[in-house]
């Protein structure tokens, strides 16, 4: 339970920024996931030279520079050709930057740890102990949730970034740099992801494979939740971390439902093999079975409030 | 408008036909014949790819399921065919591949042409996740990591062709890739292309006209990976071997970045992206163990210069040539690559360098051979060449940009003077 919160919490962390750039720009981030690995390669550069509570501080600014100089160097370069090519450039991205990863840190995992200070066990219910850094992760994602609200209800920026997604026009007449806006937007964007890096790159495994591994998940809560709807997003995270860490918990199959039921299967028949799956090793697959769910039920999303 | 039949359009399918069947005579090495053959897969993957893309205005990150699915059907069909129990000869196999790509497109089709733009990219990629996580779920149909392996040399032999040599496979590959590339261009000149074109440039109006666009896009989607599902076929015919790997999002990438460095605007655009990519996949990686990086960066180099492919720099200079200006531009074309080239031998040089330092060290050291040159990248000067040279080639670069523009614009003085005369 704590788990699935845990890891609910950090995939919002990444699709937040993603729905906040998506609902703004119209554009989909493909580099997104790579921004979170590099967020978590850099934490583990920056903890090898100066330990673990300085790249808290240190990764995510740094991948926020790269955001911001991504948006500007390239992302408004392909801007006039439309919205595909701003989704391909990002695409193309996200190849070097994996690249870039295999070159400089090679294709193994690297020692990324938990710092000391954390790797105890905050509790324990009934036998399981409860890892206190899994508290520490919920801690900071439950406070960057609250600094990221109060940010964008309670300050000026925040208010010309909120009237900036809805009337861009409107906001530039009145005098504000919107370009500058998209600009922090997107460097935010990347640098909430590069946090998430920072903190799951220890708590999960730092390897050049881990953004294409979260990244489809993160598209598929952004289109569970809705499109561009942050509510959304915050609730199919949730659903999604639930679904993802509970499902490999049980090893029920429809084979053992139906023998359970008084139905005899013939282990020769031809379709035995899809009644033996069971949900542990269906997985993977769960996640996208709800979105495609969804999209046939309700194609806005959980929270959507418009359609493509 | 011409019509399909036109003389210098058929003069132009002749020669392609020519062409096809000469190369085999002219390379004829095993290695450049198996290279053919995978262009002539890749050919029609990514002209069905266009269909989307280009032709629907679908982005789509989950082609390569139908290509996998289809793939994986002949595979059994030829396994079948080889115990005895399907009488098809393994000339037709491609058809199989190409059934079940259609049945496959009736089914996720319905789910995801309903939107279009971003969503409908987002949930192909999400429908593509999903297969390529199920393939891994059933192993006595997809064969779990190894894949299925098959053998083509089965049945009778018709003609004394029993597919065992290459050289066949290549012949079988290009007459389905010139089948497959009539039928494609035959299709752009049916209503359903035209409306697919009036759906891609503005959903709206086609639906003003009395065109369903949900149904344009639903039909362009399940004939595209009908054309999917037979170049998956062929694959299977020119491999022997089928793997999860063919279905999932990384074959799915790689037709897009075919089909757009090519060009998805024309017609013929990703027939030039299936041949050069393959190439140089082929080509790089025998050279470097980093090319996937030099690849990604040429193809970003392509979208933020060039986003309509190499066919649209092709057809820019199309009316140069028409009014025989075309030598104007050479001599700037020749400076401006010359300082490309200098940036890019300053670039590769750095990538090497730092992936000698990075990930080559423990096994053979820093010193290292480029260019016919040898250095020790743990020095200091070869890092300061090589970032001076960049510099240097990108002072030309600006240099004969100015040069390429100056000529352009005498050309262009030069067409509308024709235009106007």
């Amino acid at each position: 339970m704590l788990n699935s919160l845990s890891y609910g919490l950090l995939l919002f962390m990444l699709s937040s920024g993603l729905t906040l750039i998506f609902s703004m720009m119209g554009v989909l981030n493909f580099a997104h996931a790579s921004f979170y690995m590099l967020g978590a390669y850099f934490a583990y550069q920056t903890s090898t030279y100066l330990g673990f509570w300085p790249a808290l501080i240190v990764a995510p600014a740094a991948v926020a520079f790269l955001g911001a100089l991504t948006e500007r160097y390239g992302l408004r370069t392909v801007h006039k050709f439309g919205h595909v090519a701003e989704l391909l450039f990002t695409f193309g991205l996200a190849y070097i930057i994996e690249e870039f990863v295999h070159l400089l840190w090679g294709r193994a995992p690297v020692e990324y740890r938990i710092p000391p200070i954390l790797d105890f066990s905050a509790f324990s219910i009934y036998t399981t102990q409860y890892p206190a850094y899994r508290v520490f992760m919920m801690l900071v994602s439950v406070a960057m949730l609250a600094a990221l609200y109060l940010a964008l209800t309670r300050t000026r920026i925040g208010l010309i970034i909120q009237a900036s997604l809805t009337h861009p026009d409107m906001v530039e007449a009145l005098g504000h740099n919107v370009p500058r806006v998209f600009m922090t937007v997107f460097a935010g964007g990347a640098a909430l992801a590069g946090l998430a890096g920072v903190i799951g790159g220890n708590a999960f495994v730092t390897e050049p494979g881990m953004a294409a591994s979260v990244g489809t998940i993160v598209f598929v809560v952004v289109v569970f939740g809705g499109m561009g709807s942050l509510a959304g997003a915050f609730v199919a995270s949730l659903i999604i971390g639930a679904v993802q860490t509970f499902s490999v918990a049980f090893d029920y199959s429809l084979a053992s439902i139906l023998t359970g039921m008084g139905v005899q299967l013939d282990p020769e028949s031809a379709w035995y093999e899809l009644w033996k799956v069971t949900i542990a090793q269906a997985a993977p697959v769960l996640p996208y079975v709800l979105m495609v769910l969804m999209l046939i039920v309700r194609p806005k999303g959980l929270m959507g409030t418009r359609e493509g | 408008m011409t019509s399909f039949f036109h003389i210098r359009r058929l003069a132009l399918w002749a020669i392609t036909a020519l062409v096809m069947i000469a190369l085999p005579l002219l390379l004829t090495q095993s290695f450049a014949i198996s290279m053919l053959s995978q262009m002539g897969i890749a050919v029609i993957f990514a002209l069905s790819y266009n269909m989307l893309l280009g032709q629907t205005g679908m982005l789509s990150f989950g082609h390569a399921v139908y290509f996998g699915l289809g793939a994986f059907f002949s595979a059994h069909a030829l396994n079948m065919i080889g115990a005895g129990n399907l009488g098809l000869p393994v000339t037709f196999l491609p058809l199989v591949g190409g059934v079940a790509g259609l049945a496959f497109g009736v089914v996720f089709g319905y789910v995801t042409t309903k939107h279009s733009g971003t969503p409908f990219a987002m949930i192909s990629l999400g429908i593509a996740e999903m297969v390529a996580a199920c393939s891994l779920m059933f192993p006595s149909f997809f064969g779990g990591e190894g894949g299925i392996s098959t053998d083509r040399v089965v049945g009778e032999a018709v003609m004394g062709i029993t597919y065992g040599q290459g050289r066949q496979v290549y012949y079988l590959i290009a007459g389905w890739c010139f089948v497959c590339m009539i039928a494609m261009f035959a299709l752009t000149q049916t209503p359903l292309g035209r409306m697919a074109n009036a759906v891609r440039d503005n959903a709206e109006r086609a639906r003003f006209v009395g065109y369903n666009p949900t149904r344009v896009r639903y039909t362009m989607l399940i004939l595209s990976s009908f054309f999917a599902g037979i170049a998956g076929g062929l694959a299977v015919i020119n491999y022997e071997l089928v793997t999860a790997e063919s279905l999932g999002v990384v074959a799915s990438g790689n037709v897009l970045l075919m089909s757009f460095i090519g060009g998805v605007g024309h017609f013929f655009g990703p027939i030039i992206g299936a041949v050069l990519v393959t190439y140089l996949q082929s080509a790089l990686s025998n050279y470097t163990l980093a090319w996937l990086l030099y690849f990604g960066l040429f193809f970003l180099v392509m979208i933020l210069f060039a986003p309509g492919g190499i066919a649209s720099l092709l057809a820019m200079h199309k009316p140069a040539w028409d009014v025989g200006q075309l030598r104007r531009l050479v001599p700037s074309y020749i400076a401006a690559g010359a300082a490309s080239l200098v940036i890019l031998a300053g670039l590769i040089t750095l990538i090497e360098m730092i992936y000698q330092v990075e990930t080559k060290k423990e096994q053979s050291g820093t010193v290292m051979n480029l260019f016919g040159l040898t250095f020790d990248a743990a020095n200091a000067g070869p890092w300061i060449g090589s970032l001076a040279t960049m510099a240097v080639g990108a002072a030309l670069l600006w240099g004969a940009s100015r040069l390429v523009r100056a000529s352009w614009q005498q050309v262009t003085i030069a067409i509308n003077a024709k235009r106007g005369a």
